[in-house]
């Protein structure tokens, strides 16, 4: 199995496709097939944690773009989500999010591309080999944690619906099902949830569609059964549960935009020298962690990224 | 069980006061035992400042139910709400000055910006000046100081049964102020915040209308003011 870390993999490397996709032949060719190798691999340096209910997820390759840093646990990424549709306190989703069926699951494809329609969980996620990528994760409020996602490039799945060369941006949709999500009850938010990608964005070999946690299938909590991880930007950009995907001229609303425009943006890329109106964000509490941590520029992503906004004012685009 | 002056002091405000310390007790073991969730320091954060909020409400529904019930005692129960709130109060602010801005200050300041205490000190100026969810915090809990520091039956004496009184209303800016910065910090459902300005406008409509239904006669010194501090404070 490869592990890569990211110290290993330099910009040049990540960011051009041709080198990309290059990485993938070498895999096949290396005869690590897109077929199980068997989470027990990955399980094995990572013991599943007690309470877990997903299914096992068959993760054919690793990345880890923390170094050393520590992986939060299991407990503290289900139990303290911003998931409003489930409730507006941190444990709200967990106690509430038990009565919500992520299958059966459709998404519905429109907008500016070749391939629209109504496509299954299994259609999306039939030929893309599921990867661990141990991500930050950094919310808009000054807390992070450290997360390993199970997932796929979104720009693997969104090739497959063949944007057009009106598709500059790609906007997502949240699921409306106030019977199952308490807080869609009331309009804490402009329901459903809106999130949007420049193409370039979603493009990038960072952003990933993911399905799992620890190696096996997300938590009703943390968005199942699939949703967005930009790992560069603040964490609500990374739309949960997954509905539906539309490729699009004019940049998108996203919906914190749309609740308070003065706070919160579009691009949201993570960045210490941009306060939040009400707090800085120089700085963020590490979840685990008493002491408080320097946000770093982009997450700790810029030198993947950082390109993508070359020649941009983050201040006004923030 | 005959409700004396002894069994008030001896029993009953011994336990409003073991009461009164039950959210900090169940903070402090929570924390000390890991068990306020992901986030501990947010918990505490969160939890003081509520309680604060709670404790005012609870201090200012007093002579409301004074006169609702007839049960007069209950004002000797008042000052220790009153103190319970600045107690909860403090408890925020210092959670605030040492685990919001010192950490901050200490993760990110760079050693050429001067010493650690003024770069402290800058950061809370800023603050309280640029975001004014804080500034109305801080007058929140300046709001409740003078209060706190002239609690005894002596400043009452010192200052006069009036004026302590004129001061003492200072209680409905701290409340007031309490309730905004709770509003202004959330960032989409405010709920929490609401039930609080509820709360505090029934309370606060319910001393109006107390205040408006004496304008006829003279304010003579047995006026609500005398007969409260008649108690003497036990």
């Amino acid at each position: 199995m490869l592990i890569k870390k990211a110290p290993d993999i330099a910009s040049s490397e990540i960011t051009p496709e041709r080198l990309y996709v290059r990485r993938r032949e070498f895999l096949r060719a290396a005869g690590i097939g897109v077929a199980a190798v068997a989470t027990g691999v990955v399980g094995g340096r990572r013991p599943a944690e007690a309470g877990q209910t997903g299914q096992d997820l068959a993760i054919t390759t690793k990345m880890v773009t923390t170094g050393d840093e520590k992986v939060t646990p299991f407990d503290d990424i289900t139990t303290y989500n911003n998931y409003y549709e489930f409730g507006t306190g941190k444990d709200d989703p967990a106690r509430n999010a038990g009565n919500f069926k992520p299958k059966p699951w459709s998404v519905k494809v429109g907008g500016e591309c070749a391939k629209p329609g109504e496509y299954t969980l299994e259609d999306i996620l039939r030929p893309h080999p599921i990867e661990e990528r141990v991500y930050r994760m950094r919310c808009v409020e000054a807390w992070s944690m450290v997360i390993p996602w199970a997932g796929f490039p979104l720009g693997d799945l969104l090739k497959r619906f063949e944007p057009n060369g009106n598709a500059k941006f790609v906007e997502f949709e949240t699921v409306m099902r106030p019977a199952e999500m308490p807080g869609q009850r009331r309009q804490i938010l402009p329901w459903p949830y809106r999130e949007g990608l420049r193409m370039d964005e979603a493009m990038h070999p960072l952003a990933i569609m993911a399905v799992g946690l620890y190696g096996k299938t997300l938590p009703n909590q943390n968005g199942a059964p699939m949703r967005l991880i930009v790992p560069w930007k603040y964490g609500f950009k990374g739309v949960k549960s997954i509905v539906t995907i539309n490729f699009v001229r004019e940049q998108p609303l996203n919906t914190w935009q749309q609740m308070d425009s003065n706070e919160y943006g579009f691009y949201s890329n993570v960045n210490p020298s941009v306060d939040h109106p009400r707090w800085s964000q120089a700085s963020e509490r590490r979840i685990g962690e008493f002491f408080k941590r320097p946000t770093q520029m982009f997450n700790g992503y810029a030198d993947q990224v950082a390109s993508l906004y070359d020649g941009m004012d983050l201040r006004r685009n923030f | 069980m005959v409700l004396t002056r002894n069994t008030i002091r001896w029993v009953l405000k011994p336990l409003v006061f073991l009461a009164s310390l039950g959210p900090v007790v169940y903070l402090a073991w929570g924390a000390f035992t890991g068990n306020l969730g992901a986030n501990p320091i947010s918990e505490i954060t969160f939890g003081t400042g509520d309680w604060t909020l709670r404790f005012l409400a609870i201090s200012l529904a007093v002579t409301p139910l004074r006169k609702l019930s007839g049960w007069n005692d209950l004002i000797r129960f008042r000052r220790m709400l009153g103190l319970f709130a600045f107690f909860y109060g403090t408890l925020h602010f210092v959670t605030y000055l040492s685990l919001d801005r010192f950490l901050d200050v200490i993760a990110v300041r760079q050693p050429d910006q001067g010493s650690l205490i003024g770069a402290f000190l800058r950061s809370i100026v800023q603050d309280v000046w640029m975001r004014p969810f804080i500034t109305v915090g801080f007058a929140a809990f300046l709001a409740m100081l003078p209060l706190a520091l002239t609690s005894t039956a002596g400043w009452i004496r010192r200052l006069g049964g009036r004026n302590w009184q004129r001061l003492h209303r200072l209680v409905y800016v701290a409340a007031v102020c309490g309730v905004v910065h709770f509003w202004w910090l959330v960032k989409a459902d405010v709920r929490e915040p609401l039930i609080y300005a509820v709360i505090f406008g029934v309370l606060l409509t319910f001393r109006i209308a107390v205040a408006f239904s004496r304008r006829p006669a003279r304010r003579a010194p047995s006026s609500a003011a005398g007969t409260d501090l008649a108690q003497r404070p036990s």
